[in-house]
This record gives structure tokens, C-alpha cells and sequence, in this order.
């Protein structure tokens, strides 16, 4: 099999958030949550380590991986950005602000620009239903937001 | 433990506590149908995850239909396990799996063979009255094994059997929902992945979603060019298994039979990779006793305890999980390699043929061979030593291709000179024979006296992890034994940390060896097979009039005309190999 690569520093890191969870196989998903922490993401590389230091294959941590949207394998962009898409928000016309974002930003959901800019999501429900529809980039959050309004909101970034 | 009394449609019966209703149903003779449900009782395999739901029944008292493969019995319990709602259930829930599957039964590798066929069949469905989206999946074909997902049901099997059972860790359940299928990580395909190709999920898989690479048309090929000279050679496992692909009753011999039939089919030599396990023996043997006299003298860095080298699924685990230990197996080939590289020199110049007008098919009850005689050290100039490999399903398939009333067939000899062998071969393909082989010979040749007794009982059984010391002359010599890559895995943990003290350890891929492999007939989760075809193996050993395998005559010509002597230079060149590191390491940036 191929040989891996990662920086020295993440990689110590990394060894030590499966220490600090006794590399115990149980704990997989709390590991999972701190190395995307550390690296942003989960690349390959990253699952070869973690399941090395778990004793658990490969395969199985994947699997982890693949099952739940929290997670990810690629990079996210420096800003980004999360579109609510629950009820209340996707009644008042979110699906138009996505749209908006996906042409003005040129991102696809689930992607990152290929400047790393921006990235786009969805998730459901922020519990700021008052404002919808509501979007978020980092930690701030924009509520009643229209589609005319995304142009401007990008524009700060 | 208690007994339990309940009444399953309308029979009483007592079971011990914890007994499943599935199972109490089976011990009153009910067979309620399952899907996702398998188990190997005597190899203590199972796997229940409760998922298909076709084997709900109905219990008094309960709102819901239970899964009757991981609900316990409990006193009193009333089961109907064909009433209107269950039958209503199971059909509802077969004809939903139904409809996301491939409706290609006719050109499928289980059809005629599938246990979703059978449920569907079973049940009466003569419709799929659900209409949706089916998913799509690229097929990944590697050299032993055809993945396609299309067909899976995600009973599991598969998972269970390459995490728990073999501790390969090549496949996973990833994705969620709709988009859920058995892959391996980052769904890369399986020459990717750790897979060691030893086919145990092709044994288990209940539909076409995994199965075996089929060769069967480039031996087809091979057998109609009149340009080539086309040998077969035979695995012990095969000759106490094929037959039940021709509705024999399991471990029936049908040595003689299949000589016949592949004489039937074209082959112009029928020979016996039994030869070759003599040979086997001859090389691995001397080796051993070679270490063994270097330990003796104070000799430091000995290579013990000596691992057995016969299974290729076994070595694939070894340099993807030891590569450490990569120096420690014996060095002799596989007796399919060693088959190959002897047929293409000394047996080529014999019969006066050309290395390249020579075909060399095997036989063979495993999946990983096929992967094995690809490996590029097992080349000359790009030719392989053996060209082709199939299973026993696929020489089965050939054979009723062929119109050959395999049944009906008068037995046949081997050709010689490499189709003789003595007791010593068969036993290579039940676990501890090759061992229990090698020791028949180091003894005689070690202590110089004939063995008081041919069989070592001691080393035979099924148990996952098995030891035993024989007296060797003064020598205790311990032996360790394991079956199936998980059980090999503990054993070599154990030498690793220094808790164990073992001479030689056999290890071989399959739960219960070879005949148990991953190209057998299909078990369906019936361990008896396996154990009778054990039985057989043994019974052929005891039929033969010679029975370890430096009494071989035609052996001990090989090493008169060619090869001199065991572990000589030309043995080495021919008969032995290395092994590789193929773990993933982790480097620095």
C-alpha cells in the first residue's frame, strides 16, 4: 500500500487526541470530532492515522466517516457558509437565498471555492426561526435574509 | 440454566434460556426463513445484526412482529410463525428488497445458488409490485474477487466475516441510507485495500454481490487450442467437495471421477498438486530442520518459530499486518507454485515442450490462488509458472458444460509423473495437515527411525487456536496451529509479546482450511459439510498405501534427475520465494 504523508506538528497532534482518549476503539467518534478540529477536515491520511492509533481498520473508520454529514473530507473554505433549510426557513424562501449563493458565490453545496474562500452547506434549524431565513458564515449569524441581500452579505468577506 | 416451555405454532417445546426463537423453531423442525441471518455452528461463527426482517414472527401479547433470529425465548411465549400478518410482512419486506436488486437472475454468478432467489421463490412472488429507484454502482474487479454492490443486500455477512472472523478489515458498511453499500475505505477497490483475497465473503454472501473472478473461459480457450499442451493440477480440498455439486451427499471422494473428467474435458496431463505438497514438505521440512539444528547449536537470530507459507490469503495478511515478520515464514513455495515452476522446467523438457506452448490450469478450493499465480514473482519473463486458476464451483461449471455425467463416471488415475502422492498430501487441506505432514517427515528424517504411529490425532480438530507438543527423539517440539486470519492474528500476537514458545506454526486463511475455502461449493452456513469433508480428507490419507511424503517414488526421481537435494540451489531457485512489506506507513512531512 502506499505510504501517507502529514506535517510533523499535526501528526504529534493527532497521536495525542487518540492518547488522551486511551486509543480506545469506543471512543472513535469523539476522536473523529477532535482531529476535524485540528485539521479542518478528515482526509484520508488523517483516517489511516486514527485507525492505526485505534486498532481498528481503515474500513471502519470510513464507514464512521461516510455516516455522518458532521463529518468531512474535504477542506472547508475560510468562511463557511451554512444555509438553513428547516422548516421554518426553507418556508420563507431559503431555497432563493441558496440559489442566490451557489451563483454568486460559484460554489456547489458541500464544496469550497478554488480560491478557499468560501464554502457552502446546508443544516437544519438554528433555532433563530424569528429570523428566518437565516444563514450563517463562521459564527456570525444573518437573519431575513433575501436573495437580493446575498451580493452584499458575500461582499464583506 | 433453566428450561423454557412455549409454543411455537401450536407445538410445545423446552429450550435452554437464551435460545433464540429462530433456533427453537429449527429444533421442532420449523424452518422459518431468514436472509441476513448466517452462522457456522461447529466454527462458532454467526452474525445477527437483526436487520433484514425476514424472519419476523408473530408473538402473543407483542404489538409488533419480532425478528425471530435475535429475540430470546422467554416462558410461557406463544410464536405463529406463518400466520397472515407475518406472511404479509415477510412478503412485503422481500418484494421492497426486491425492488432495489438487478432482476438478471439469468445471467447471474449465484443464480440457481441464491438465497434471495429462494425467499423470493419460497414466498411465491411472482411480481415486484414496488417500483423505484434502483441503485447504481460501479462493479470493481480484482483478481480473485467481483464486487457488485448493485446486487447487495446489506445482509452484513460479508462484513462481519472480513472484520470479526478474519480481522482483514477490507470491507465496511459506509454511506447512509439509499446511498449504503459494503465497501472498502474511501471506496477505493479492493487491490487498493488490505483484502487478502481469501474469499470468505464470497462464501457467505447470500446473493451475486460477491463472487469469484471466472477464469473459465481462458481455459475453454486453452483446452480447443491444438497449439498448446494444456496440465491441470488438483487441491486435496477439491476431490471431497466437488461432488456435492452434482448433488453427492458431502464428503464424498470423487478422486477418480474428477481425473476422469478432466481427462473427459482435455487436459492432455492429469495431475495432483498433491505432487507438489509432497514436495512441499520436502523443502519446508528441511528447513525447518535446518532452523531447528542452528537453534540447537546456540545459533543467535534463528528465524522460529518457522510459519507455514502454503496459503496465499495467509501470506497477504502477513505483509499487510507482520511485515515485521516477513523474514520468519518458511520460504517454500505453495505447492500450486511449486507445481507451476516444475511443470514448466523439468516436466517442459520431458515431454519436449516449449515453456511457451505450455498451459498449466489449476484446480483449486480458493479464491487467492487466482491472485497468487499473478504475483510477478512467480514469472518468467512475464509467463506465469501457472497460467490459470479455478475454483471447484468453476470446474463443476465446466464439467456440466462439458455434458459429462459426472455422477455415472468410471474412476481414473493421474497421470505421472506428477499426479503420484502419498497420505501425507491430502491432509494439506484441512487444518493442521500440513503440519501433521511435516512432521511425519522430520521426524523419520531427524530421528533416522520409523515413526511408531503415522497419525498425530493431537493435531487435528477445529478449534480456532490449537497446540501440541510431539517428541521428536529428544526434542519436544511445540506446534502451534491456527485456522481462519483472526485466530493467526492471536497466535502471532502471542509470539510477538513472547507469551508463546513454538517451533512451527501452521497457518491457514479459511475456517477450517481448505475446505472451508472461499472457492468451495457453497455451505450456506451448514458447518457439517465442512466437518464431513474434514472426515473425508482423512479417510483418503488412511487409503493410501504410502503415507509420508519422502516415501514418494516419484519425488525422490525429482530430485535423482533435477533437483538434487531439498533446499539445494536449484530447489531454491525454483521452489522458494520472499515476501513483501505491503502495510501503509505513516511518514512525515
Amino acid at each position: 500500500m502506499a505510504n501517507i504523508k502529514l506535517a510533523e506538528d499535526k501528526l504529534k497532534a493527532l497521536i495525542e487526541v487518540c492518547k488522551s482518549f486511551n486509543n480506545e476503539k469506543g471512543e472513535l467518534i469523539n476522536v473523529l470530532h477532535k482531529a476535524q478540529e485540528i485539521f479542518g477536515y478528515l482526509p484520508a491520511e488523517v483516517q489511516e492515522v486514527v485507525a492505526h492509533e485505534l486498532n481498528v481498520s481503515v474500513a471502519t473508520v470510513y464507514g464512521v466517516v461516510s455516516f455522518y454529514s458532521f463529518f468531512t473530507m474535504k477542506p472547508k473554505g475560510e468562511n463557511p457558509i451554512s444555509v438553513c433549510l428547516g422548516t421554518a426557513c426553507y418556508v420563507r424562501g431559503a431555497e432563493k437565498v441558496l440559489e442566490e449563493i451557489k451563483k454568486v458565490a460559484k460554489v456547489e453545496v458541500g464544496e469550497t471555492t478554488p480560491d478557499g474562500k468560501f464554502s457552502l452547506a446546508c443544516l437544519r434549524c438554528v433555532g433563530a426561526c424569528g429570523l428566518a431565513p437565516v444563514l450563517m458564515i463562521g459564527q456570525k449569524v444573518y437573519g431575513r435574509v433575501a436573495p437580493e441581500k446575498v451580493n452584499e452579505i458575500l461582499a464583506e468577506y | 440454566m433453566g428450561k423454557i416451555n412455549l409454543i411455537i405454532d401450536n407445538k410445545p417445546v423446552q429450550v435452554e434460556n437464551g435460545t433464540t426463537v429462530l433456533q427453537a423453531a429449527k429444533e421442532i423442525g420449523i424452518e422459518i426463513p431468514t436472509l441476513c441471518y448466517f452462522q457456522l455452528k461447529d466454527l462458532n461463527i454467526e452474525n445477527k445484526p437483526g436487520g433484514c426482517r425476514v424472519c419476523v414472527v408473530e408473538i402473543e401479547g407483542r404489538r409488533n412482529l419480532a425478528p425471530s433470529c435475535t429475540t430470546n425465548c422467554t416462558e410461557g411465549m406463544i410464536v405463529h410463525t406463518h400466520s397472515l400478518r407475518v406472511l404479509n410482512a415477510r412478503r412485503t419486506v422481500v418484494e421492497l428488497i426486491l425492488s432495489d436488486h438487478p432482476a438478471d437472475c439469468l445471467v447471474c454468478p449465484k443464480s440457481g445458488n441464491c438465497e434471495l432467489q429462494n425467499l423470493a421463490h419460497r414466498l411465491g412472488i411472482r411480481e415486484i409490485s414496488y417500483q423505484g429507484v434502483q441503485s447504481t454502482y460501479r462493479k470493481d474487479t480484482s483478481p480473485s474477487i467481483i464486487r457488485d454492490v448493485d446486487k447487495c443486500v446489506m445482509c452484513r455477512r460479508c462484513e462481519m466475516m472480513c472484520n470479526d472472523v478474519q480481522t482483514v478489515g477490507a470491507l465496511s458498511a459506509i454511506n447512509r441510507g439509499f446511498t449504503a453499500v459494503v465497501a472498502p475505505a474511501f471506496e477505493q477497490n479492493l487491490d487498493k485495500s488490505p483484502c487478502t483475497f481469501c474469499g470468505q465473503c464470497v462464501a457467505v454472501c447470500p446473493v451475486g454481490a460477491l463472487s469469484e473472478v471466472d477464469n473459465t473461459p481462458q481455459v475453454i480457450r486453452a483446452l480447443t487450442d491444438k497449439t498448446k499442451t494444456v496440465i491441470v493440477q488438483t487441491a486435496p480440498a477439491v476431490r471431497v467437495a466437488l461432488g456435492e455439486e452434482f448433488g453427492m451427499e458431502p464428503g464424498t471422494i470423487v478422486t477418480g471421477k474428477m481425473a476422469a473428467a478432466l481427462r473427459e474435458l482435455g487436459f492432455n496431463y492429469v495431475f495432483d498438486t498433491d505432487f507438489a505438497a509432497d514436495l512441499t514438505i520436502m523443502e519446508e521440512g528441511t528447513e525447518l530442520l535446518g532452523r531447528l539444528s542452528d537453534f540447537l547449536a546456540g545459533k543467535k537470530d534463528v528465524k522460529l518459530p518457522i510459519l507455514t507459507s502454503c496459503c496465499p490469503g495467509w501470506v497477504n495478511f502477513l505483509e499487510h499486518n507482520f511485515p515485521e515478520m516477513k523474514e520468519v515464514p518458511s520460504t517454500a513455495k505453495s505447492p500450486q507454485q511449486m507445481f507451476g515452476a516444475i511443470a514448466k522446467t523439468y516436466f517442459a523438457n520431458k515431454i519436449g515442450v516449449k515453456r511457451e506452448d505450455l498451459i498449466v490450469v489449476s484446480v483449486m478450493p480458493c479464491l487467492a490462488k487466482k491472485y497468487e499465480c499473478q504475483r510477478d514473482e512467480f514469472k518468467t519473463n512475464g509467463d506465469p509458472d501457472v497460467n490459470y486458476s479455478i475454483s471447484t464451483r468453476e470446474l463443476a461449471k465446466l464439467i456440466k458444460m462439458a455434458n459429462i455425467d459426472f455422477v455415472n463416471l468410471p474412476d481414473a488415475e493421474f497421470d505421472n509423473p506428477l499426479g503420484e502422492s502419498t497420505g501425507a498430501a491430502p491432509i494439506f487441506g484441512v487444518t493442521g495437515g500440513v503440519i501433521e505432514a511435516a512432521v511425519r517427515t522430520a521426524y523419520e528424517v531427524f530421528t533416522g527411525q520409523k515413526l511408531p504411529k503415522i497419525e498425530f490425532t493431537e493435531l487435528r480438530g477445529l478449534e480456532g487456536v490449537r497446540s501440541a507438543t510431539i517428541k521428536v527423539g529428544d526434542l519436544d517440539l511445540n506446534i502451534g496451529i491456527a485456522n481462519g486470519l483472526g485466530n493467526a492474528r492471536k497466535l502471532l500476537n502471542q509470539v510477538k509479546k513472547g507469551e508463546a514458545n513454538y517451533h512451527a506454526i501452521e497457518i491457514m486463511a479459511c475456517p477450517g482450511g481448505c475446505i472451508g475455502g472461499g472457492g468451495q461449493p457453497l455451505h450456506h452456513g451448514n458447518s457439517e459439510i465442512i466437518l464431513k469433508r474434514s472426515a473425508a480428507i482423512y479417510e483418503e490419507d488412511r487409503n493410501k498405501p504410502l503415507r509420508k511424503s519422502h516415501e514418494n517414488p516419484y519425488i525422490v526421481k525429482l530430485y535423482e534427475e533435477f533437483l538434487g537435494k531439498p533446499c539445494g540451489e536449484l530447489s531454491h531457485h525454483l521452489l522458494h520465494t520472499h515476501y513483501f512489506d505491503r502495510s501503509t506507513k505513516i511518514e512525515i512531512e
